[in-house]
């Protein structure tokens, strides 16, 4: 299922890239107003994408903000080399990510929040069986919060490909290139945090349905 | 190919993209068939992603919305 979801990368003839290209003609051009209905349909990316980084609601939203308006004083300058929304993602990418830099002066990002690829050997929870969990499941707070403190817990460069991912269900080459990684770097990030996301929540959501 | 559970775990999540090698699809089919406790790692893993993709999950703040457009047009005009 999960294949079926992802977007592709859109090329210059693309519907969308040609009507975002002509929208930011026309605010460059003076009309302003073009620009939030220019970045509705990237509001909840723009948020994840510093929520990624920073893991505080407030924060991120703070910088979503930041990230935004960083855009709109630069839009002048996009040249369409990599799809609008693809270019505002790591605009407020680098806002989070100077943000949590400053927020601990003297001292760069701890290093247990970039575990290398190379680093670590992953295990899942070893499990006999899978009582599959609907959706309607998250009605309750206590699953929504279970699953966003795991999400939490993972280093912050396997946190940051796994919102790109799964989360927002962005494809590989654009994830890559919103974080100036290889596919091969993306794909292994991806597995590492999949797996470390099973290891944390699996056990958690077996216990709870063994309650019931 | 005979694969073991620590080889199929590192294709799992390419597998759930539809992503693996040909050369190993078929020998990861074959032992997901007869292993249980990788079938449950594939279906716990698949149904946690399957969760955290749904919008109540991660959703925007309330108000999140309505907050970044009063700042913009404070900032912009």
């Amino acid at each position: 299922m999960i294949q079926n979801e992802r977007r592709s990368l859109a090329g210059p003839s693309d519907p969308q890239t040609r009507r975002e290209a002509e929208m930011i003609s026309r605010i460059v051009a003076g009309e302003r107003e073009l620009f939030f209905d220019l970045i509705k349909p990237y509001e909840r990316a723009v948020f994840l994408t510093a929520y990624s980084v920073l893991r505080s609601e407030a924060d991120a939203e703070e910088i979503a903000q930041e990230g935004m308006l960083k855009a709109y004083k630069a839009l002048s300058r996009f040249r369409g080399d990599s799809k609008f929304s693809t270019w505002l993602v790591k605009i407020t990418l680098n806002e989070a990510l100077m943000r949590l830099r400053r927020s601990r002066p003297g001292s760069e990002v701890p290093l247990q929040e970039f575990v290398d690829e190379a680093d670590g050997d992953f295990t899942p929870a070893v499990l006999t069986d899978w009582r599959e969990i609907p959706s309607e499941a998250l009605e309750r707070k206590e699953l929504r919060d279970i699953l966003q403190r795991a999400v939490d817990e993972l280093p912050q460069n396997y946190r940051a490909v796994l919102i790109m991912r799964d989360v927002r269900e962005m494809n590989t080459a654009e994830t890559a290139q919103c974080l100036g990684v290889s596919e091969g770097v993306v794909k292994t990030r991806l597995l590492r945090a999949r797996l470390m996301m099973q290891k944390i929540v699996a056990p958690q959501l077996q216990a709870q349905s063994r309650k019931k | 190919m005979v694969l073991d559970c620590k080889h199929v775990w590192g294709e799992i999540s390419n597998y759930i993209d539809g992503d693996v090698d040909p050369s190993v699809l078929a020998g990861v089919e074959e032992h997901l068939a007869h292993c249980r406790h990788c079938a449950a790692v594939l279906d716990s893993t698949r149904n946690i992603l399957y969760l955290i993709a749904d919008d109540r999950t991660f959703a925007l703040p309330i108000g999140f919305g309505e907050r970044l457009r009063a700042r913009l047009e404070n900032e912009i005009r």
